[in-house]
């Protein structure tokens, strides 16, 4: 990880109406690294991004850049550039004049803008668009065109506000490897915000993941998936089975009237905890030689595995598996010491 | 095919309509503008209105200054009211038109009581122990008529295509380096162009063939084409040759300023390149 903070954000707070959007928000974004704001809708994520963009203004905190201040900065002197959810693409202007926007506006001579453009139409796969229309682009690569007209005038960061979210899954999945190449070869930091944490998890160094705010956790995709720090971030970031348990002593954890062996330590003993299993963690074994047995209650079958849902001395536990059990049978269950994640009781 | 044939007769009732009440009377004006009192054909009516050259002057000038001052105050209240929240909008936009729904004369009357030597103005500065002042019987007294009356046709469609620009083109704006300035020029007129030129024509036609404003307003001192056909009509003067030579150079005029104005619509959609 690169140490070099490029974008620091210090106890931000904003509020809409009386309402705290974000409270007290504080952040380091290293340079050339790729971030994303992960969230469900109105957790802050989209506000942070335009409070580094400069189109929001915090009530209190502060914004540096490169270490300086720049709450007094507005936007057009930022040296950041922002891809917009809906493209925000002028639509008087062709493809071209689009991209050589931001140029134009720096006063840059023709023979040197018209070079930038095309080379910068030719990495986002558009070369031989720029005397098209805007409106005769499809919507991928009308977000190209954004792109590009973003990226053309060398920003320190890249914002991108949920670039992908009009596109079909295919096209989604196509850009996000795209946008993870630009971003190692343009060698820039890209701060992007998403709701859909499997898309934060493909592109990310570092995942931020919020939720009424406030930064719920900070760390690499792995991270984040495998030690959640609380039960949202465990519920937000894939499917989990989340059970109260006790921690009764270090490496010894007991739920579902079991002790399991476990690898975490450092709570107090007998201290109630929540404990985090992955549903393709959990083995399904015959019943008299599971750590816990439950009853199939359902059996859906989702293409790369099957979804079982298994009553489990009254809690509803979550399964991923190849093999299919049916519905009504008695099942046995194995969860290695791994695979078992504790975290201390929140309430969420 | 069809279905335009069938279609096209739809359109029928209106052609009838026109021919008689729009073709017809155009060719009645060329006639009468071409012709002498006793039916010779001549071109003197055409060629006389050269000794009005002041007076078509004046009334492209003042036309003129009322549109551009109309565009200088619609287009930040077009802008300003397009970014209200929509219950906000219709208020404002009620409150734009208002005055469109009294009538015309009983507006432009009661400008001249508050314009006159001992009217409401003077009085007030009066108060003060100013003035009084000169104000009616002006040319900035008929300018001031002119935009109060037409201001709304500016708005109008300068807000209607404010309307139809996302926030985020202007933030996309901001973001790339445009002070306020820039976003003036290189965003907002650019995708405004239509209904500006829209604006343009609909406070500039009525500006330039009114003759109560400047009748009521400006005085004897104010004579604006206008008033000059009114004249050869109604008027002392009475000369119906010389009254449709004049209408029909009013309508070239106008011709000429429409076709002005719509070559600038077009090349502001093709982009600026």
């Amino acid at each position: 990880m690169n140490e070099n903070i490029i974008v620091s954000l210090k106890d931000i707070v904003v509020d809409f109406d009386g309402q705290k959007v974000l409270d007290g928000l504080s952040l380091d974004i290293h340079d050339k690294e790729f971030v994303t704001f992960l969230g469900p809708s109105g957790c802050g994520k989209t506000t942070t991004l335009r409070v580094i963009a400069g189109f929001i203004t915090p009530k209190s905190g502060n914004v540096f850049f490169d270490g300086k201040d720049i709450a007094d900065l507005p936007p057009y002197k930022r040296p950041v550039n922002t891809v917009f959810q809906k493209y925000a693409l002028f639509p008087h202007l062709n493809v071209f004049e689009n991209v050589a926007f931001g140029l134009r506006l720096k006063k840059l001579p023709e023979e040197e803008i018209r070079p930038k453009v095309l080379e910068m139409l030719e990495i986002v796969g558009l070369k031989g668009y720029e005397r098209r229309s805007i409106h005769q682009l499809s919507g991928g690569q009308q977000q190209r065109v954004a792109i590009a007209r973003s990226l053309v005038n060398q920003p320190r960061v890249l914002l991108l506000d949920e670039p992908l979210g009009a596109l079909d899954l295919k096209l989604r999945k196509e850009m996000q490897l795209e946008l993870k190449r630009l971003q190692r070869e343009m060698n820039i930091t890209f701060v992007y915000v998403t709701h859909d944490q499997e898309e934060a998890l493909t592109m990310s160094d570092t995942v931020v993941v919020m939720s009424g705010g406030n930064i719920q956790q900070i760390g690499s995709p792995q991270d984040i998936y495998n030690e959640p720090r609380n039960a949202f971030v465990a519920r937000f970031i894939g499917d989990s089975n989340i059970v109260d348990g006790l921690m009764i002593k270090d490496f010894l954890v007991s739920f579902g009237g079991h002790d399991f062996t476990c690898v975490d330590r450092g709570f107090k003993p007998n201290e109630p905890v929540q404990v985090v299993i992955r549903p393709e963690d959990v083995q399904i074994v015959p019943p008299s030689v599971g750590m816990l047995t439950g009853l199939v209650r359902e059996v859906i079958f989702k293409g790369v595995h099957f979804e079982m849902h298994v009553d489990v001395e009254g809690y509803e536990w979550l399964i991923h598996s190849t093999q299919a059990s049916q519905p009504g049978e008695i099942i046995g269950m194995n969860i290695g010491p791994d695979e078992i994640h504790i975290m201390a009781r929140t309430e969420v | 095919m069809l279905k335009s044939k069938a279609s096209r007769w739809l359109a029928g009732p209106y052609l009838v309509w026109m021919a008689l009440f729009i073709v017809v009377p155009l060719f009645i004006v060329i006639w009468y503008a071409m012709t002498t009192a006793d039916g010779q054909f001549t071109l003197d009516n055409l060629t006389q209105i050269g000794r009005y050259s002041s007076v078509f002057a004046r009334s492209l000038i003042l036309a003129a200054v009322s549109t551009v001052i109309c565009l200088v105050l619609a287009f930040p209240v077009g802008y300003f009211l397009s970014r209200l929240r929509a219950n906000k909008q219709h208020i404002m936009l009620m409150l734009v038109m208002l005055p469109m729904w009294m009538n015309f004369l009983l507006r432009t009357y009661a400008w001249m009581t508050l314009l006159e030597k001992n009217g409401l103005i003077n009085r007030f500065f009066g108060l003060f122990g100013l003035g009084p002042f000169n104000m009616i019987n002006t040319s900035g007294a008929v300018v001031l008529g002119m935009v109060y009356n037409y201001l709304p046709f500016m708005i109008l469609p300068i807000y209607t295509a404010m309307t139809k620009i996302d926030d985020s083109i202007i933030e996309a704006a901001q973001d790339l380096g445009c002070n306020v300035w820039q976003i003036l020029w290189r965003v907002l007129v650019p995708l405004t162009g239509p209904g500006i030129a829209t604006g343009i024509t609909q406070v500039f036609v009525p500006s330039v063939s009114t003759f109560i404003i400047s009748r009521m307003l400006g005085g004897g001192s104010n004579l604006l084409i206008g008033d000059l056909i009114e004249l050869q009509f109604l008027g002392n003067s009475y000369n119906l040759n010389l009254g449709s030579a004049m209408s029909l150079v009013l309508m070239v005029i106008v011709l000429l300023c429409m076709s002005f104005t719509s070559s600038f619509d077009e090349s502001e959609m093709e982009g600026v390149m």
